[in-house]
């Protein structure tokens, strides 16, 4: 039995529930014969890969769905041998160059020359190019993004690159002047609340309203939270109520007591208490980023107006240092202490005040 | 004595290069940039001076060496392959070496390639006995980001070579070039196109490709691609590929673009004008779910707050520092939603409340 998110996700383009109108437009692109290279935007669990994957069945029907694991070896110029695991079809290969680290240039290099020069068969009933996909393209190094710039011009006869990136801001000009740039955003609560329905009616399950708006407003506009949290919801109680608790991430719950506890008291004691926390949470792979983002958002609900342009500041600051440094700990620790220093001295000046 | 063809012959003529059999069905892939590059001196828009001197090379074959610099989309790549086009005809990819420096730079592509390459004498007859100039032609693109090691160990060689070889620099950064390099070629300013020049290249390739555009996207089309012709005929292509059959409109193209649109840059200034952490905090999410690049936001946003008269002189610096700061860190890499967050907090204290 597989999970509700893979079970309803759309295999076609019509089939899509929100965003028809680019939907329309991908189809319209994919009759039209010429197909450019792309470069898809937007935030999590806004629907990107349901959207290339429809485009890819589109384009060559249902070849593409009939996926093989391959694993690829590469050797780097200092003779190092790297080895990425890849998802293929006869079609399209789809790669995470990022997990090679520094030398995804080598990964980028090798596998798009290796897979442009191999024509495709028949080329008379079918399509004569390939699609490289490429998943989370703004984290490839800038190195790889210059090599992918020529690489895109010369094999544009026989391959296709389509990126998938979260935010534009990482990928630089040459390539994102060279794509066609589609952004995908979240879909809305009430687009979010119609598929919640839709889903549970198929599973033959009634979603009163006030439940799905609550899901879809916790879920903030990840498709993909929401339906987890639906599931997640089913199996804790059914038939469903109205005030029902929405189960939480767990490191979301871990996260919002940590808050609470640097709210409560600041001592060195208490900032090793939190250091244990803090490692406690990236130890389970959460991305250290969004430890400093949701602590942001916890501290800020708890902190006094005036304060907050400060937090504000001081997250912003300790995040960009974390990207530059090494070790996620010291800035996620820096964060909290000054936080600790900014908050018992605004307390204490409180008090001198009152006297 | 001998015929032009025997010439050729006795010098090393190359033979024509065979041209590849199946090229009709590869033809409409090919990008709008490559289809309309300039054939001829004649056809390159605006850059007069230029077109001027490449002129008189092509009529008298003396030619320096050249170094061309200019913002990109100017031109400049253009110009030299379409007088490479002129003075060698069909035969030009034997004759010029095009180096393109975003992969292979270094000291040893110079040392090898290019020396190898310089060193090799051309004749001054074609294959086919036309008459042309007795030498080749380097193209060093993106000259500004080769190495210093690499610029020097050019310096030699292009004065030892002169015979044989006439060297083309092609750079954004005429300051990134070094000094002895720079003084041994002749210098071109490439200038960014005017809005007719632009406009009237734009029409031209609408028609050939017939497609509908109306005027208000030709005008967007040129205004977001900031005198880059390149960027703009990209664009253009992305629209075309959208639009199909229908005309193009000012929204495809903002769209393909990427352009945020102003109502959403107005909207996140009313709402760190409110003064209120929770409305900046909400603001961020949304943009943040739409989709919408940082990096551009904050283009975008800098127009807004120095054409704003409303805000104080010194309230416009301290916004434009944090914009400053918050740039240099969405290239390091940072979260976009905490250095907005960041910004935001900025605009908050220096924006004029109502």
């Amino acid at each position: 039995m597989s999970l509700w998110v893979d079970k309803y996700r759309p295999r076609s383009l019509g089939k899509l529930d929100y965003h028809e109108e680019q939907a329309n437009m991908l189809k319209k692109l994919v009759q039209s014969g010429d197909f450019p290279h792309m470069l898809v935007y937007g935030p999590n669990g806004a629907g990107k890969r349901t959207r290339i994957m429809a485009v890819l069945r589109e384009l060559y029907g249902h070849g593409v769905e009939k996926l093989r694991h391959e694993h690829q070896t590469f050797t780097t110029p200092s003779k190092k041998k790297l080895e990425i695991s890849t998802i293929a079809s006869n079609y399209h290969i789809e790669v995470n160059p990022s997990d090679a680290g520094i030398y995804d240039r080598v990964v980028i290099q090798d596998l798009i020359k290796t897979v442009a020069q191999t024509n495709q068969l028949e080329s008379s009933s079918q399509r004569e190019f390939k699609i490289v996909l490429i998943m989370e393209a703004d984290r490839l190094t800038k190195d790889a993004q210059h090599a992918l710039r020529r690489t895109m011009e010369k094999y544009m006869s026989t391959c296709r690159i389509i990126l998938c990136a979260n935010t534009t801001s990482k990928v630089i000009g040459a390539i994102r002047s060279r794509c066609l740039a589609v952004r995908v955003s979240s879909p809305t609560i009430e687009q979010i609340m119609i598929i919640l329905t839709f889903v549970c009616k198929k599973e033959g399950l009634s979603l009163p309203n006030e439940l799905a708006k609550r899901i879809a407003e916790y879920s903030q506009g990840n498709l993909r939270k929401a339906l987890l949290a639906c599931e997640a919801c089913r199996v804790q109680q059914y038939p469903f109520s109205d005030d029902q608790e929405i189960p939480k991430a767990d490191w979301e719950v871990y996260l919002k007591e940590t808050s609470s506890l640097i709210v409560e008291e600041q001592s060195p004691n208490r900032l090793l208490q939190i250091r244990e926390r803090l490692y406690e949470l990236l130890v389970h792979c959460i991305p250290p980023e969004m430890i400093m983002k949701k602590l942001l958002q916890e501290l800020m609900m708890n902190c006094d107006g005036t304060l907050k342009t400060g937090v504000i500041q001081a997250a912003a600051r300790f995040e960009h240092r974390m990207q530059k440094g090494q070790k996620p700990i010291y800035h996620l620790e820096a964060f909290v202490a000054y936080f600790m220093a900014m908050y018992k001295k605004f307390l204490e000046d409180g008090m001198t005040a009152d006297w | 004595m001998c015929g032009p063809l025997m010439y050729a012959f006795l010098k090393g003529g190359v033979p024509p290069p065979k041209k590849p059999e199946k090229q009709t069905p590869q033809r409409k892939n090919i990008p709008w940039v490559e289809k309309y590059r300039p054939r001829s001196v004649n056809d390159i828009a605006y850059q007069d001076e230029v077109v001027a001197v490449l002129k008189s090379i092509v009529k008298n074959y003396d030619m320096p060496n050249l170094l061309f610099y200019g913002p990109p989309g100017t031109g400049k790549t253009s110009s030299i392959l379409a007088m490479a086009r002129q003075l060698y005809g069909a035969h030009y990819t034997s004759r010029i070496l095009e180096l393109n420096a975003s992969d292979e730079r270094g000291i040893n592509v110079v040392r090898e390639k290019v020396k190898l390459f310089a060193r090799q004498t051309a004749s001054s007859y074609l294959p086919d006995g036309n008459r042309c100039p007795p030498f080749k032609i380097v193209i060093l693109d993106e000259a500004d980001s080769m190495t210093n090691a690499a610029q020097a160990a050019l310096r030699r060689t292009i004065e030892s070579e002169a015979k044989t070889t006439r060297f083309c620099l092609i750079c954004n950064y005429v300051s990134r070039i070094i000094e002895p390099l720079a003084s041994r070629c002749a210098k071109f300013r490439f200038k960014s196109l005017s809005n007719d020049a632009m406009t009237d290249r734009l029409k031209s390739i609408c028609k050939d490709e017939n497609i509908k555009c109306s005027d208000e996207a030709l005008e967007t089309l040129r205004k977001v691609s900031e005198g880059d012709m390149r960027k703009s005929v990209t664009f253009l292509q992305s629209c075309a590929r959208v639009c199909g059959e229908e005309t193009i409109e000012k929204n495809t193209v903002l769209e393909v673009a990427g352009v945020i649109p102003d109502e959403v840059i107005k909207n996140f200034i009313d709402k760190c004008s409110k003064n209120s952490h929770f409305s900046l905090q909400t603001a961020v999410e949304k943009l943040e779910m739409n989709g919408y690049s940082a990096s551009q936001l904050i283009y975008q946003l800098l127009d807004v707050i120095l054409n704003n008269d409303n805000i104080d002189m010194k309230n416009k610096a301290k916004i434009c520092e944090k914009i400053a700061e918050v740039d240099y860190r969405l290239i390091d890499g940072a979260d976009e939603y905490l250095q907005l967050m960041d910004l935001g907090s900025v605009l908050l204290e220096n924006l004029p409340n109502y």
